[in-house]
């Protein structure tokens, strides 16, 4: 009889679900528009920096600094100046990133066998574009030189390094936002429709003619929490498709197992709705509590800042915020290959949260005021 | 009407939200097969009531049973046994008819087999064998209303709990709807029913009337209308009703 309670409820959400006229199309638009443009918007890359220089030196090797510079990919050129001030006065305005001051005599010093120093300073209001276009200037800079001196046929060249970034070999930021953003899409999507679903039972009316049945709390609770599995599935799909398709993007691991994480992951994030949907009144109660809760585990899951970098006292905090363990199993399997083996501490980590919420929300379903 | 035995049996029931006392130790009984007219003004305590028998409502104190089962402590038990109508006719809207009647009829407990032969003699007698997949917000509201009726009747409760399940409604399409209650008395079914339409208290075998949580009067339309000099039950209700302090 439990069974078939399920089975009617199950048909009974699900009906509901395909009836309503913004959900199916929220499952499957959302992903499809986040995937689509954000990977292309939201980028780290740091291109177009712009860089003023400030050339005292009037030299064959100075001028071919800042030709080199133009010339490379990233940086250009935006003015030649005299004076640091002047330069200085670009940057404040906006039409400099980086000032790169080359000395009076830095050819002769430079042949003579001192140490002549280039000046970079860079704007840090825009914190990325500041560290990343000195780098570059600086690297640029650096292989001019070396160059320089090798056709001179003078220096000893300094030991160089070489970095070689495995799993991601580009550094390319869409890789590492790709399955990152399949998370996001659950974390709202599961997060917000079983709150909504439940809330608006309440306001129409309908869960008091389902509290007074003798319809078992877990059955129904768990009626709330199923159809999110199928949600979380299809948002996955969609999104997998989108980045093979579009970005060219395939996991390096079983596709099951993101399957698998998703599954958890979306008990989790339903569970939190319906404990969320149990202690609000209204929907505008219940959306701004999952909003609470929405973007604590965007900002402190290691979604978009790594975890790494927080503050220890931060990090401890991380290891209570489920979409964490998620993040980590979707990264690890998309660009890394992982398996059961090197993940299986997220997948019992999501195991026990995905228990564990369903069990609260079961618990603080009351059929009775 | 005096029943043998009570299938209701309430005593000093009472139920506070913080300061305010919405039922104010009432005690009543309803016997077996009776149907039971519950008035009061808005805010009388009526729905308070109805929540607390039907165990959507924990009783701040007091005691009762209702089909032989604890208000307290059985809870679950009874929502077995009843079967309950709301004002807000509770069916869901984006269901077809069919899918509301399987979806309670499943619930309490009837095999696939059980509901089809009792929805089709539900939609024989209802005349809405065509409206089987209409779904229920596109159907007019004396139909819903029937309906609903249907839904909370159809496993065959002892007790039928309905909170104004007429309202909104010209007087026919309620005539028809009290007919239905009727029938089902007469099979046996104990009827609880609560209205603001006194010529519906009027086809109550007995009615109680409540005033600020308290229940002031209570006997036969005919016994009461007798008592208060009254010609109609409207006439008995305004005179008990008068000093009542609470409005909605």
């Amino acid at each position: 009889m439990k069974a078939n309670t399920l089975k009617i409820l199950l048909h009974k959400e699900i009906s509901l679900m395909k009836r309503s006229p913004l959900i199916p199309r929220i499952i499957i638009a959302m992903p499809i528009l986040v995937m689509l443009i954000i990977p292309l918007v939201a980028t780290f890359d740091v291109k177009n920096i712009d860089v003023a220089v400030v050339d005292n030196d009037h030299s064959e090797l100075s001028r071919r600094i800042a030709a080199d510079i133009d010339a490379s990919e990233y940086l250009s050129i935006t003015g030649c100046y005299f004076r640091y001030d002047e330069a200085l006065a670009a940057v404040e305005n906006g039409t400099a990133d980086v000032i790169l001051t080359i000395p009076q005599n830095y050819l002769k010093d430079l042949a003579n066998g001192k140490m002549p120093k280039l000046d970079l300073k860079a704007n840090g209001v825009n914190v990325t574009k500041g560290t990343l276009g000195a780098q570059y200037a600086a690297a640029s800079a650096t292989g001019t030189l070396r160059q320089w001196q090798n056709e001179q046929g003078s220096a000893t060249l300094p030991a160089t390094t070489s970095v070689i970034n495995r799993y991601n070999p580009t550094l390319d930021f869409r890789n590492y936002m790709i399955p990152a953003l399949m998370v996001i899409l659950i974390i709202i999507i599961c997060g917000y429709l079983p709150t909504l679903n439940l809330v608006n039972e309440k306001e129409a009316g309908t869960i008091e003619a389902m509290n007074v049945t003798p319809v078992g709390k877990f059955v129904f609770v768990l009626s709330k929490l199923i159809p999110y599995w199928i949600v979380g599935l299809l948002v996955v799909t969609v999104g997998m498709i989108i980045g093979w398709a579009v970005y060219g993007l395939i996991p390096e691991g079983n596709i099951f197992l993101i399957y698998l994480a998703t599954l958890l992951f979306s008990l989790v994030m339903s569970g939190l709705g319906v404990f969320v949907a149990n202690k609000s009144a209204t929907i505008l109660q219940s959306i701004f509590m999952i909003f609470a809760f929405i973007i604590i585990f965007q900002l402190m899951s290691g979604l978009f800042t790594p975890i790494a970098s927080m503050p220890q006292w931060a990090q401890y905090i991380t290891y209570a915020i489920p979409p964490r363990y998620f993040i980590e199993i979707m990264r690890a399997v998309y660009l890394k290959g992982s398996s059961m083996a090197d993940l299986w501490q997220q997948y019992a980590a999501l195991l026990g949260f995905a228990t564990l919420l369903s069990i609260i929300a079961a618990i603080t379903y009351k059929k009775r005021a | 009407m005096k029943e043998k035995e009570p299938i209701i049996s309430v005593c000093n029931l009472t139920k506070k939200f913080g300061n305010f006392t919405a039922v104010d130790n009432i005690t009543f009984e309803v016997g077996k097969g009776e149907i039971f007219g519950f008035l009061g003004a808005n805010g009388a305590g009526k729905t308070t009531a109805i929540r607390m028998l039907c165990g959507l409502s924990f009783p701040t104190s007091g005691s009762g049973t209702v089909a032989g089962y604890d208000i307290m402590s059985q809870a679950e038990e009874i929502k077995r046994h009843i079967g309950y109508m709301s004002q807000k006719f509770s069916l869901y809207q984006d269901l077809t008819v069919w899918e509301n009647l399987k979806l309670f009829s499943t619930i309490y407990g009837m095999t696939d087999r059980e509901i089809k032969i009792k929805a089709d003699m539900v939609f024989t007698t209802l005349g809405m064998a065509d409206m089987r997949n209409a779904l229920v917000k596109e159907i007019p509201l004396g139909w819903k209303q029937k309906l609903a009726f249907a839904a909370a009747t159809m496993h065959s409760p002892d007790v039928v709990f309905l909170d104004e399940p007429t309202g909104g409604v010209d007087p026919a399409t309620r005539r028809r709807f009290w007919e239905m209650i009727y029938q089902a008395s007469s099979q046996g079914m104990t009827i609880f029913v609560t209205t603001h339409y006194l010529d519906e208290a009027e086809y109550c075998h007995r009615v109680s009337i409540m005033v600020d949580g308290h229940i002031r009067a209570l006997d036969s339309p005919a016994m009461l209308k007798k008592q208060y000099h009254a010609a109609t039950m409207d006439e008995v209700f305004r005179i008990i009703a008068q000093g009542a302090q609470r409005t909605d």
